[in-house]
C-alpha cells in the first residue's frame, strides 16, 4: 500500500487524503479462509479498526442518541416515564424491554461506545508508537529528482558544496528542522505537532470516557428540599431524591449541615416582561463538619457552594404555606410549613397536601391551592395568581376526613392524598378560601385548619463528581490536540548540493508539505541563495504547469490534516532515493 | 439614549439589514447568472494567479516587477464598459448590511445591558451576523463570491424567521443565563454554526456541482461561475475544518457552565445530546473525507446531516422537547 507522501508525486487527486493502510477499508483485506480461529481473531481485529467500521459506528452512536431526546428518560425525568408507560399501555412495556427509557445507560449503547472506542485505541495506540518512532528517526533521505516535488527550486553559487549544505544545516536548524546530512544532501522535517496533537486528541477522548465511568462509579447525586428555618444535615435519610453511584458507600457522605435562613426572589415588575425572575438568592448557614464554625453563604443560581470535594447547587424554589390544624377536640393535630408544589411557572399558582394523621376522632387531611398574587380572572368567577411573588396571598382548602391510610406502612407521596372516596371521605361544605391569619373552623365540629402565613423553600442538589477534574483536563486536552492535529503539517524540505560545470555548485531544493505549498520554503531557498543571486529560470513554485483554475486544486491535493489520514513516515520517498 | 431609543433603532437597524441583504443576495445572483465573462474565469482562478505571482516574489527580489505586470491586469483587466458590475453592487451591499446588523446586536445589548444573546430572536440574528461574517472572510481569503447566494439567502430566511416568529422585546434574562459564561458558550456556539452555514452553502453548491460534472455536457448558466467541485470540496473541508474545534470548546464550555448551573456537566438533556449528535457526525464527515470509498458525495451528505442535526439542535430541541436549554 503506498502512502501518501508517495501519492503526491502522482496527479491521482483522490489519492491525497488516503487513510494509512492500516484503516483501509475491508473490501481491501483479503477474506480469511481455513486460516483457523486465530486468524479470525486478527481479520475480525482489522475490521474493527478499519476507518469504515469506526465511521459506521460513529453514526451509530449518533443513531443510538436520538431517542434519548425523543423518549422522556428515567435518569432526568422518572415522572414522566411512568405517564409515558401509563398512556402506552402495548408500545410502552416493547421500548422499556429495548432500554428505550435509559438509553445511556443501555447495554445496547454501551455495546457501541464500547466498540468504538476499542476501535479508536487499535488504531491510535499503534500510530501513537510508529509516530513516536518516526520522530527519533533521521528525516528521510532526499528523492533522486528533487524537481518533482511539489515545491522545488535551483540555482547555482560558487560556494562549495560542504559550504552550502553547512549553510542549509544552520537555516533549517534555525526554522526548527529537524536536520541530517548524508550523501550530498540535507534532508529536514518537522511539523510532528500535528499528528501528535491528533494522537492526543483521540487519546484525551479515550480519558474523558474514563472520566464519566469514575463519576459515575463512585460520584452521587441527591436532591433536597429545604424550607426557611429549617437545617439539612447530610445523610441519606434526608434525601428527597438520591442517586448513588454503583461503587458509592454511605460513609463517603461529607457530614455537613445547611440551614435556610431566608430565600429571595426577584421578579421584573413592569413592562412586557413582568413576573418574569430576575433573580434568587438563599442565604444560607453551613457547617462542613459536626461542631465546626458556622459559615454564611448566598447560594444562588451559577454561583454553586463547594463543601470539600461535594457541591451545593440552588436547583428550584417554591411556596411553603404555614398551617395549624387542631382536630375536634381543639388539639393542636398538626403545625408545620407545608411545601406546595407549582402548577404553573410563570405566576406559581401552586398546590400541596395537608396530612394530620394525630386528629382525633378523625384523621384530618386537606388539600390546598395556593395563589401567591390573587385576583379574579376576567369573568369574576375564579381565582387567578396574577404575579409570582406573594402579593396577595391566598389559599383555597378542601378538607377531608377519614383514614389516610399513612398506618398501613405503604409509602405515600407527602405531596398527594390516597384513597378519597375510600377511606378518606370530603367534608360536605369543607371548602373554604383563607388569607394569613384566617381560621377556617370545619362543619359538624370536625376541627380547624388556621393559615398561618407564607414560607418559601428552595431546592437544593447535592453532589459529588470525582470524575470532574479529569473529565475537564481531558475535554481541554482534545480542544488542544484537535487544533494542532487541523493547524500543524508536517514538512519535509531537502537541499542537495554538487558540483557542476565550471568549478560552481548546483543547489537543489525540494520542498514536500501535506496540504498547501508554504512560502516558508520560498524563505528557505531565499535565505539559501543570499540576496545577491539572480533567480533562475527554472525556479518553479509547482509541480507541473496546470492551468491556473486547477493549479490551487494540485497544489494542496493533500489537504488533509483531517484525522486519521496522516502518513506512514516510514515509506516515504525516501526509498525512491534507495533505487 | 435610553434602553427604550436604543431597543427602537435596533429594531429599524435590523429592517435595514434585511433590505440590504436581499438587495445584495439578487446582486450576488445576478453576478453568478449573467455575470463578467473575466470574473467568470473563476475568482478561485485569480486567487491562484495572484498566489503564484506572491511566490514568485518571495522567490527572488528581482522578479518582482514583471509578476507585479502580470498580476495587476489579471485583477482589473475587463473594462466596465457597458455591463453592470453586479459583483461589486452586491459586496458594496453585504459590506453595508452587516454593519447595519452589527449595530442591531450592539444596540440591542446596549438596550438590554447584557450580551445580545438572551433568548432565541437574539440568538437566531447573531447566528446569521456570524454566517455572513464567516462569509465575507471566507470571501476575501479564497475569492469565494460564489457563496453569496448560498449564504444570504440562508441569512434572509433566518433573519425572516427571526423577526416573524421569534421576535422578543428588550428585557432580563432569565437567572440561569445571568453568568458570564453566556458570553464564553453561546459566543462559541453563535461563531461556530455561522461557519457551518458557510461550509454546508459550499457543500450544497459542491454536491451540485459534481453532479452536473457526472452528467457531462455543458455547465449550466447558474453553476458557470462556480469553481470546480473539487475545490468547492475543499472549501467546505476547511472551513468545518475552522467550525468544528469551535463547536468542540462550545460544547465543553458549556459543560462547564452546566456544571456551575445545574450541578453536573453531563446529563443528556436534549440540547446536549443534539449538540453530541452534530459533534459526532461532523466528526464522522472529517473521518469520511479521508476513507476511501467515502470521500466525495458520501462524505458531503454526511456533513449536511450533519448541518441538519445543529438546525434541529436549534430548533426543534427549543420548542418540541422540554428541557433545561428550552429557553423559547
Amino acid at each position: 500500500m503506498t502512502d501518501i507522501w508517495d501519492d503526491v508525486k502522482e496527479s491521482e487527486p483522490e489519492s491525497g487524503t488516503r487513510a494509512p493502510a492500516a484503516r483501509q477499508a475491508p473490501e481491501e483485506v483479503p477474506r480469511p479462509s481455513g486460516i483457523g480461529p486465530l486468524g479470525w481473531l486478527r481479520w475480525g481485529w482489522r475490521q474493527l479498526t478499519t476507518m469504515r467500521t469506526a465511521l459506521i459506528l460513529l453514526f451509530l452512536v449518533a443513531l443510538g442518541a436520538v431517542p434519548g431526546s425523543v423518549l422522556p428518560q428515567r435518569g432526568q425525568a422518572p415522572e414522566k416515564v411512568v405517564a409515558y408507560l401509563d398512556e402506552h399501555r402495548t408500545l410502552g412495556p416493547w421500548l422499556d424491554r429495548l432500554s428505550m427509557f435509559d438509553v445511556f445507560a443501555a447495554p445496547w449503547f454501551a455495546a457501541i461506545y464500547i466498540l468504538l472506542f476499542v476501535s479508536l485505541a487499535g488504531c491510535v495506540i499503534p500510530r501513537a508508537g510508529k509516530h513516536y518512532r518516526s520522530m527519533r528517526a533521521r528525516p528521510p533521505a532526499a528523492p533522486r529528482r528533487l524537481e518533482r516535488l511539489p515545491q522545488s527550486a535551483r540555482f547555482e553559487t560558487d560556494t562549495s558544496p560542504d559550504d552550502v549544505l553547512a549553510e542549509a544545516r544552520k537555516v533549517l536548524r534555525g526554522r526548527r528542522f529537524r536536520v541530517d546530512v548524508s550523501d550530498g544532501a540535507a534532508s529536514a522535517e518537522k511539523g510532528y505537532l500535528g499528528e501528535t496533537g491528533n494522537l492526543l486528541f483521540h487519546l484525551a477522548l479515550l480519558a474523558l470516557l474514563f472520566a464519566l465511568g469514575l463519576g459515575n462509579l463512585f460520584g452521587y447525586r441527591g436532591d433536597v428540599l429545604l424550607t426557611e428555618g429549617k437545617t439539612f444535615a447530610n445523610s441519606l435519610n434526608q434525601y428527597d431524591q438520591f442517586t448513588p453511584g454503583r461503587a458509592f458507600n454511605d460513609g463517603e457522605l461529607a457530614p455537613f449541615t445547611i440551614s435556610l435562613d431566608d430565600f429571595k426572589a426577584t421578579y421584573e415588575t413592569k413592562g412586557s416582561k413582568r413576573g418574569q425572575a430576575t433573580g434568587f438568592n438563599a442565604a444560607i448557614r453551613y457547617r462542613a463538619e459536626p461542631g465546626g464554625k458556622d459559615e454564611r453563604h448566598d447560594l444562588r443560581i451559577n454561583h454553586p457552594l463547594k463543601i470539600g470535594g461535594t457541591k451545593v447547587y440552588l436547583l428550584g424554589h417554591g411556596y411553603a404555606p404555614v398551617f395549624t390544624v387542631r382536630d375536634a377536640k381543639g388539639d393542636v393535630a398538626f403545625r408545620d410549613a407545608v411545601p406546595f408544589l407549582e402548577m404553573e411557572p410563570r405566576n406559581l399558582t401552586s398546590e400541596g397536601v395537608i396530612k394530620a394523621p394525630d386528629a382525633r376522632p378523625d384523621q384530618l387531611a386537606f388539600y390546598g391551592i395556593l395563589w401567591p398574587t390573587a385576583m379574579a380572572d376576567e369573568s369574576g368567577k375564579q381565582i387567578v395568581s396574577a404575579f409570582p411573588a406573594p402579593l396577595r396571598p391566598v389559599v383555597t382548602i378542601s378538607s377531608f376526613k377519614g383514614d389516610i391510610g399513612l398506618d398501613s406502612g405503604t409509602p405515600q407521596s407527602v405531596y398527594r392524598l390516597e384513597g378519597i372516596g375510600r377511606t378518606l371521605q370530603p367534608v360536605k361544605d369543607g371548602q373554604k378560601l383563607l388569607e394569613p391569619g384566617e381560621t377556617f373552623k370545619l362543619p359538624g365540629g370536625a376541627g380547624s385548619i388556621t393559615f398561618e402565613g407564607l414560607k418559601e423553600y428552595a431546592t437544593l442538589s447535592v453532589n459529588h463528581d470525582p470524575g470532574r477534574v479529569p473529565a475537564l483536563v481531558a475535554a481541554i486536552l482534545a480542544v488542544l490536540g484537535v487544533v494542532a492535529s487541523f493547524m500543524v503539517r508536517r514538512r519535509r524540505v531537502w537541499v542537495r548540493a554538487s558540483a557542476g560545470e565550471g568549478g560552481r555548485t548546483v543547489v537543489e531544493v525540494g520542498g514536500l508539505t501535506l496540504g498547501n505549498p508554504t512560502a516558508e520554503f520560498d524563505d528557505i531557498v531565499t535565505a539559501l541563495r543570499g540576496p545577491e543571486q539572480e533567480p533562475e529560470p527554472e525556479a518553479d513554485q509547482d509541480a507541473g504547469d496546470q492551468d491556473a483554475g486547477d493549479q490551487d486544486a494540485a497544489a494542496d491535493q493533500n489537504d488533509d490534516a483531517e484525522p486519521e489520514s496522516d502518513a506512514d513516515p516510514e515509506s516515504g520517498p525516501a526509498t525512491e532515493s534507495k533505487e | 439614549m435610553n434602553s427604550a431609543d436604543l431597543a427602537n433603532l435596533s429594531d429599524k437597524l435590523m429592517l435595514t439589514t434585511v433590505v440590504m441583504y436581499i438587495i445584495a443576495l439578487v446582486a450576488y445572483a445576478a453576478d453568478m447568472g449573467f455575470g463578467r465573462r473575466g470574473a467568470a474565469t473563476s475568482a478561485v482562478a485569480k486567487a491562484s494567479v495572484r498566489e503564484k505571482a506572491e511566490a514568485k516574489v518571495l522567490v527572488g527580489a528581482g522578479g518582482a516587477e514583471d509578476v507585479a505586470d502580470t498580476a495587476a491586469p489579471a485583477d482589473e483587466e475587463e473594462p466596465e464598459g457597458s455591463r453592470f458590475d453586479w459583483a461589486r453592487l452586491a459586496v458594496f451591499l453585504s459590506v453595508l448590511g452587516v454593519g447595519a446588523h452589527l449595530g442591531v446586536l450592539v444596540s440591542r445589548g446596549l438596550a438590554a445591558e447584557r450580551w445580545p444573546w438572551g433568548n432565541m430572536y437574539e440568538f437566531l440574528t447573531a447566528i446569521s451576523f456570524a454566517a455572513v461574517t464567516a462569509f465575507m472572510v471566507v470571501m476575501v481569503k479564497y475569492k469565494a463570491r460564489f457563496l453569496g447566494v448560498p449564504v444570504m439567502f440562508a441569512a434572509v430566511i433566518a433573519l425572516g424567521v427571526a423577526n416573524i416568529y421569534l421576535y422578543d422585546s428588550v428585557g432580563p434574562v432569565t437567572p440561569a443565563l445571568d453568568s458570564y459564561w453566556i458570553a464564553i458558550h453561546v459566543t462559541a456556539a453563535i461563531i461556530a454554526t455561522g461557519a457551518f452555514t458557510v461550509a454546508g452553502a459550499a457543500t450544497v453548491l459542491y454536491l451540485l456541482k459534481a453532479r452536473e460534472d457526472a452528467r457531462g455536457g455543458a455547465p449550466s448558466v447558474a453553476l458557470a461561475h462556480v469553481p470546480s467541485a473539487e475545490t468547492l470540496d475543499r472549501l467546505a473541508m476547511r472551513v468545518t475544518m475552522f467550525a468544528f474545534p469551535i463547536w468542540t470548546a462550545a460544547i465543553i464550555m458549556g459543560a462547564i457552565w452546566a456544571d456551575q448551573a445545574w450541578g453536573r456537566y453531563w446529563g443528556w438533556d436534549p440540547k446536549e445530546i443534539w449538540s453530541f449528535v452534530t459533534w459526532i457526525i461532523y466528526a464522522a464527515y472529517l473521518h469520511a473525507r479521508a476513507t476511501a470509498g467515502w470521500r466525495g458525495r458520501k462524505a458531503a451528505i454526511l456533513s449536511l446531516v450533519a448541518f441538519a442535526a445543529l438546525l434541529f439542535n436549534f430548533f426543534g430541541v427549543n420548542y418540541m422537547f422540554e428541557g433545561l436549554h428550552s429557553y423559547a
